[in-house]
């Protein structure tokens, strides 16, 4: 059993004549900053370790001989420190002349302009004449792939980046080569990281010498609007900040938000926003002949209605894709079984094979920030790397900070940190139920462990309710369920999903589910097929629908196989709730319009419902929050951005499972999502991917 | 004065290296003839506080350049915790221009410096310590190598040593060219196998040193003097020198002087005695004599006046605005144009800056530059003052020492040669302005 | 005015492929053992220093890569000890390096002069590589032979007290396939 730590004992700090306490261990930066006493930095980074190298937080320190560097020194009692003294001001005026005099004067046409650390710090403390008379050192750029840009002649050598990449992403590919003045920061050997967290070094490099490729010579800071969101391209539920201008969006950075994603994103989140201006569907559809034709919503409505008339309940079915919001999708399952009768609606499009009824049966019941406490955890078929980068960055910080032992039931995977592989077998759950297996001792011995199962690779499974079931008893019998912790957790890669199931959107009497549907389709019992949104089944599944409605973003296979498409808003585009993996709802805002003709998808049912003679209950968006929240109580306003624990009950059935092993892998993960396919940048990304496990499955060979 | 009665001249018996020079054996065997591995086991029988408090009361500071107390660095060392071993690494990086003492104890008198890390490793509580050897030296390692398998075959290594039951091993770890790693905590990284970059301190080694564990970092010749001190005893050793300046040291005399080479002398032996008496006086006489750098390229510069009675010890050449630094003692004489010199030293540490911090990665090749210029008169004399103030904001605002090691010469220059550079900055701007016309 | 090099060498990854021989496995098993277990990357320079001899007395990035792999360790990490140390080279050399000192006591003593004559010798204007690729020829930092100055290395060993005229005598010597030694009088 670990102990709790120890709190460090306090000392007490003066710094420009202020005292604060602080806990032993802590640095002069962190006194200050608790202060609110500035000291410019450059490779200081509070996730980072500390570097200690750029000298620009130079302080005075009582007693000692020279200053030392804030960001480094630790407190100690009755430390006295000075910021402002003449020395540190020399000091800091000497850093600054240093980091300048091969620096490029080239403000004007950087994208860091207007956001650049050293370009606001020299303000301070840069002198406005040079004395530096030699020639300027110019640096060779490096190929880094198709997200981050570089000029490394600005590169300060503060080593943010090739901390990030080696502590917090785990792919330890950055590196300073060379030596002194002639030292280098980069791969050495041109290739792009191996990272899905890769554009975060853009948001660490103090000054333009990484910089977002997409976005490079798009925009100047100071011409964007700015609008916070949540992120959709997978579900951790990222904070962002959506910038743009006049009705585009320039680029998706990330927010601070300990909780959730700390101040990371990841490149999904961050890059694929120039899918949401390729391939959009702009204008309702009716196909004439083969062609889909232009039109107004008005002949759109009306031509659905005449399919619409006197069929068959039984014969209607719907859908629902990755990336909706819970309007979009009360509205949805409410259109699709209270205006249109059936109950052939799915939105586990992927095959997931439970309902919503227990919510703790399939979200994270573990808080995301609660992962910094846990010392073990056992992976069942699941591959969080790539459903959920963020989140895998923040395991690999308890693997390395704290020790904590992760073991992995499912095929082999690079989880950028160390994992025992138990076996593929998900029968290895019974020898961990019985004490057998030795990695049953681990968790016996941890006060706090998880499990996480994988929704893709667990719950599509024929055996999934048994896996659960067992899943389930490890978490209870190992301890990982008591008042106070709860450590039985269910991954998604897809947003959607959860709150699906959050909305109830599947068959709630004897429907159809979503392999039903598409079977059904396939043996011509469809007559109408809703389709919303794209969803994890390959379009071919649905064809053969005697008529097929579209609503959604992008113009792709799916909106090719309907006789009607009706343009939809892209998570950008409005204002919406989203329940992220541990069941935090989140709003997310309107950045920009809905391009031309499309519409918000909720608005879409409301007038269809009418013009089909049956009023979905809602006029506004207002009374259709009020209605979400009655159906589920994570969604009422009180709880919006809060983590509600779910009730713990039973679920899962009992029973043995199946020998065959579970697999961890994401095929085409850069491509997980209609907004993702239709991005370019996404689709390098993926082709370097292919590229990458080609190589490697030929060295193997 | 003849040498008998010189009192700065050395008796054999009182040398730590009586083989410096390479004229006697080297071997085990013949070391022990000359009363190597004497009492040994008596000294690893000795509790370390005891050997510890010896160090202390015979004053003996480091000879690796900062002339840190030996006995005090020691003390700072925990006990073993029978979780991470403590180590004892000695530092043979050798790599200031103009030193080159620790070299010929390697070829010449190696177990001078294996028995002093028996008694280190016994002293400090470890049972493995590494020699870090700069790459450079493949014959210097291959001889540490070979006195160390000589040791092993003698029981002085290896486990239950001469029936102490203690354990004691020393690897030689090669470097492959880097003066940083000379730099006590760029040498540990380099060690684990990184790139020589100096750590920050705190932490200090004797508490997170080689892979995190307690480890103590002394120069070879330091370690090597160990032995004696303990065996001839602290009077014997504080007769020589002055207080807080005791024992014997090797000067390296190299540059202008008729017999270059490797000395052990008395500490505090004056300058002219050393080039006299030692190193066969100037080329040219005395007289001829222009500056000296009297301990390695980072220590400034001593002009012909100065060095008129100076005395070769820490304090003295402290009190001089200089340092006694690693003992190497160039001269220079009227035919060098010390300019030149003082501008390749520049270039020196501008080449091996190891890069990780702003004031040094930056400035120590801005500097150079302008020494370059300089020194062949390109320039204005203003910029004399602004190369002063340059050096004064890379001092003392770095990770490690190398940077003021780097800028302390060049300080040392503007203040003895300031009105050579300005001779030649005017001479230039006239033949400019003759052309011009 | 640019003064800094690039390195972000583009490598084919159909690049030559770099096993170690019998002889050397040893050599590397005798090194890795100075170091506890869990700590190979220490012998990260003797295992380059090894490569660099065994192959053509420099590192191609598949060199370098070997020695990664061998011991455990992100290929970055060993680029950059590659290019961290001046007795490592990233690009070819002659068969034969020499390194001739000319810091500060060397430099006194006429170390200008012996590295004229060298490159003469090799015909260099100034140090490179000859054209033939037998020879390299560097001005390099302080060897530590100040007191036997001037002083140059050639493979692995000293010649110290050198004259221009000595100098050249050992390079004559190498040219003519000889032990890289003053020839005897
Ligand atoms: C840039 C730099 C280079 C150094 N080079 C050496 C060296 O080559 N050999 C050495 O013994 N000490 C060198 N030192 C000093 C060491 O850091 C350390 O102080 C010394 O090894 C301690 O040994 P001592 O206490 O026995 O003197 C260097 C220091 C600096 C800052
Ligand atoms: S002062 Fe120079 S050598 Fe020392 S750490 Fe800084 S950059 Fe490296
Ligand atoms: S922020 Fe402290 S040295 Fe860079």
């Amino acid at each position: 059993m670990t102990t709790a730590p120890q709190p460090a004992p306090m000392v007490k700090v003066t710094i420009d004549g202020q005292t604060t306490e602080m806990p032993k261990g802590s640095t002069i930066i962190q006194a200050a900053k608790k202060l609110g006493i500035e000291i410019p930095h450059f490779c200081y980074h509070e996730r980072l370790s500390v570097a200690g190298n750029c000298r620009m937080c130079l302080v005075d320190l009582e007693g000692a001989p020279k200053p030392v560097a804030s960001c480094a020194w630790p407190v100690a009692d009755n430390m006295v420190v000075n910021t402002q003294s003449e020395r540190t001001q020399n000091a800091r005026k000497g850093v600054m002349e240093f980091l300048l005099i091969n620096h490029p004067l080239d403000c004007p046409i950087c994208d860091q302009g207007g956001e650049c650390d050293l370009q606001d710090i020299a303000v301070s403390y840069g002198s406005d004449r040079t004395r530096f008379h030699e020639a300027k050192r110019a640096v060779a750029d490096k190929d880094l792939g198709p997200l981050v840009e570089t000029v490394m002649t600005r590169c300060i050598h503060c080593t943010r980046c090739i901390r990030f990449a080696t502590e917090i992403a785990g792919v330890p590919e950055m590196g300073a080569t060379g030596r002194g003045e002639n030292m280098q920061v980069g791969t050495y050997v041109e290739q792009a990281l191996a990272s899905e967290l890769s554009g975060n070094m853009i948001d660490l490099c103090p000054v333009g010498a990484l910089t977002s490729k997409p976005y490079e010579f798009t925009a100047r800071p100071w011409e964007l609007k700015h609008t916070d969101s949540i992120d959709v391209m997978d579900a951790l539920g990222s904070h962002i900040r959506i910038d743009h201008r006049d009705g585009k969006v320039m680029r998706v950075v990330p927010r601070e938000c300990n909780e959730i994603n700390e101040e990371w994103l990841s490149d999904a989140g961050r890059f694929s926003y120039d899918g949401l201006a390729n391939n959009r569907l702009t204008h309702p559809m009716v196909r004439k002949g083969k062609k889909l034709t232009a039109t107004t919503w008005q002949e759109a409505f009306a031509v659905i209605a005449e399919a619409a008339k006197g069929m068959r309940k039984n014969r209607i079915a719907g859908v629902a894709g990755n990336l909706l919001c819970a309007e979009d999708l009360y509205a949805f399952d409410h259109f699709m079984k209270d205006t249109l009768g059936t109950d052939n609606v799915d939105c586990r499009t992927n095959g997931l094979t439970i309902d919503g009824k227990v919510r703790a049966a399939y979200i994270m019941n573990t808080p995301i920030a609660e992962l910094d406490k846990v010392d073990a955890v056992l992976l069942v078929g699941c591959n969080p790397r790539l459903e959920v980068p963020v989140l895998n960055a923040r395991l690999r910080k308890g693997v390395l900070k704290r020790g904590m032992k992760v073991a992995s039931i499912g095929a082999p995977v690079d989880l950028t940190y160390p994992v025992q592989t138990l076996g593929e077998s998900p029968k290895l759950l019974d020898d961990i139920l019985e004490g057998k297996h030795p990695f049953a001792d681990v968790l016996r011995e941890a006060t706090n462990g998880v499990i996480l199962v994988g929704a893709r690779a667990v719950l599509t499974r024929p055996d999934s309710q048994q896996i659960l079931d067992k899943a389930r008893e490890v978490a209870e019998m190992y301890g990982f369920v008591r008042p106070d912790w709860n450590g039985f957790n269910v991954l998604h890669q897809a947003t959607g999903r959860i709150t699906g199931l959050d909305m109830g959107v599947y068959p709630q009497k004897d429907g159809y589910h979503s392999g039903g549907i598409a079977e059904a389709v396939k043996a011509g019992k469809i007559d109408l097929l809703v389709l919303h949104g794209e969803s994890q089944r390959p379009a071919s599944d649905f064809e053969g629908a005697k008529f097929t409605v579209f609503i959604g973003t992008h113009d792709s296979p799916y909106a090719q196989l309907a006789d009607v498409v009706l343009p939809a808003a892209a998570y950008t585009e409005k204002a919406g709730l989203w329940a992220n993996v541990e069941g935090r709802v989140q709003e997310g805002h309107m950045a920009v319009r809905p391009p031309m003709e499309a519409k918000e998808d909720w608005k879409i049912y409301r007038a269809l419902s009418e013009v089909l003679g049956s009023k979905l209950p809602f006029d506004n968006q207002t009374q259709l929050r009020a209605l979400i929240a009655k159906l589920n109580k994570a969604y009422a306003p009180e709880n919006i951005g809060k983590v509600t624990r779910a009730d713990w009950k039973h679920f899962g059935m009992s029973g043995s499972v199946r020998e065959e092993g579970l697999s961890t892998s994401v095929p085409a993960y850069y491509l997980s999502n209609e907004i993702m396919r239709a991005s370019k940048v996404m689709r390098d990304c993926q082709d370097l991917a292919d590229a990458r496990a080609a190589q490697t499955m030929k060295k193997a060979s | 004065m003849s040498k008998k009665k010189n009192p700065y001249i050395l008796a054999d018996a009182d040398k730590c290296f009586p083989n410096l020079d390479g004229k006697g054996d080297w071997r085990l065997e013949a070391y022990r003839k000359r009363g190597g591995y004497e009492g040994l086991k008596e000294i690893l029988q000795t509790e370390p506080a005891a050997i510890i408090d010896k160090l202390k009361a015979s004053s003996h500071r480091g000879r690796g350049g900062a002339g840190f107390p030996t006995g005090l660095k020691w003390s700072f060392m925990p006990k073993p915790d029978g979780i991470k071993p403590n180590y004892l690494v000695v530092n043979s990086d050798e790599s200031e221009p103009g030193t080159c003492k620790d070299r010929d104890i390697l070829l010449n008198d190696p177990h001078t410096l294996v028995e002093g890390i028996i008694i280190g490793c016994h002293t400090l509580g470890a049972k493995a310590s590494y020699v870090y050897v700069r790459g450079e030296y493949v014959d210097e390692a291959d001889q540490l190598e070979r006195a160390i398998e000589e040791a092993h075959n003698f029981g002085y290594l290896g486990e239950d040593v001469l029936g102490t039951g203690k354990t004691f091993n020393i690897y030689v770890h090669r470097g492959a060219g880097a003066y940083i790693c000379g730099e006590e905590t760029a040498l540990l990284e380099s060690l684990e196998g990184k790139k020589g970059q100096p750590r920050l301190k705190p932490p200090f080694p004797a508490g997170y040193g080689l892979y995190g564990c307690p480890t103590t970092i002394n120069n070879v010749e330091t370690v090597a003097q160990v032995p004696p001190i303990l065996k001839k005893g602290v009077e014997w050793w504080t007769q020589f020198g002055r207080p807080n300046n005791h024992g014997t040291k090797i000067f390296s005399v190299s540059g202008m002087v008729n017999k270059p080479g490797n000395y052990e002398a008395p500490m505090s032996i004056p300058l002219k005695v050393l080039i006299d008496e030692y190193a066969g006086g100037v080329v040219g006489g005395w007289d001829n004599l222009l500056a000296v750098i009297p301990g390695g390229s980072s220590t400034p510069i001593l002009s012909a006046e100065q060095c008129q009675d100076m005395l070769m010890d820490f304090d003295a050449l402290r009190g001089a605005g200089t340092g006694l630094g690693t003992a190497a003692v160039i001269v220079m004489n009227k035919d060098t144009d010390v300019l030149k010199v003082m501008t390749r030293i520049s270039k020196f540490y501008k080449h091996e800056s190891c890069g990780q911090c702003t004031p040094c990665r930056e400035g120590v090749g801005w500097v150079w530059r302008m020494m370059e210029r300089l020194s062949n008169g390109e320039g204005t004399i203003d910029e004399l003052d602004q190369l002063e103030n340059v050096t004064r904001r890379i001092e003392g605002h770095t990770i490690c020492a190398f940077a003021d090691g780097a800028m302390w010469p060049v300080q040392g220059t503007l203040k003895h040669f300031r009105p050579l550079f300005e001779q030649r900055i005017k001479a230039r701007n006239k033949t400019k302005v003759r052309k011009g016309a | 005015m640019s003064r800094s090099a690039a390195v972000n060498v583009k490598i084919d990854h159909d690049d030559k492929v770099y096993a170690w021989s019998d002889a050397a496995k040893a050599k590397i098993e005798a090194q890795i053992k100075k170091y506890p277990p869990e700590r190979k990357a220490s012998a990260v320079i003797p295992l380059l220093k090894l490569a660099q001899d065994e192959f053509d007395g420099w590192l191609p990035v598949g060199l370098m890569n070997l020695v990664a792999d061998t011991l455990e360790m992100p290929k970055i990490r060993v680029y950059e000890v590659a290019t961290f140390y001046d007795m490592f080279y990233t690009e070819p050399v002659g068969k034969h390096v020499v390194r001739v000192c000319t810091n500060v006591s060397c430099m006194i003593r006429g170390a200008e002069k012996v590295i004229e004559a060298v490159q003469k010798e090799v015909g260099l204007d100034k140090p490179g590589t000859s054209a033939d690729g037998l020879i390299t020829v560097e001005s390099f930092e302080c060897l530590g032979a100040c007191c036997e100055a001037p002083m140059m290395m050639v493979g692995e060993h000293y010649h110290v007290n050198l004259t221009p005229e000595r100098a050249v005598g050992i390079v004559k010597n190498i040219k003519a396939g000889k032990a890289p030694v003053e020839p005897s009088k």
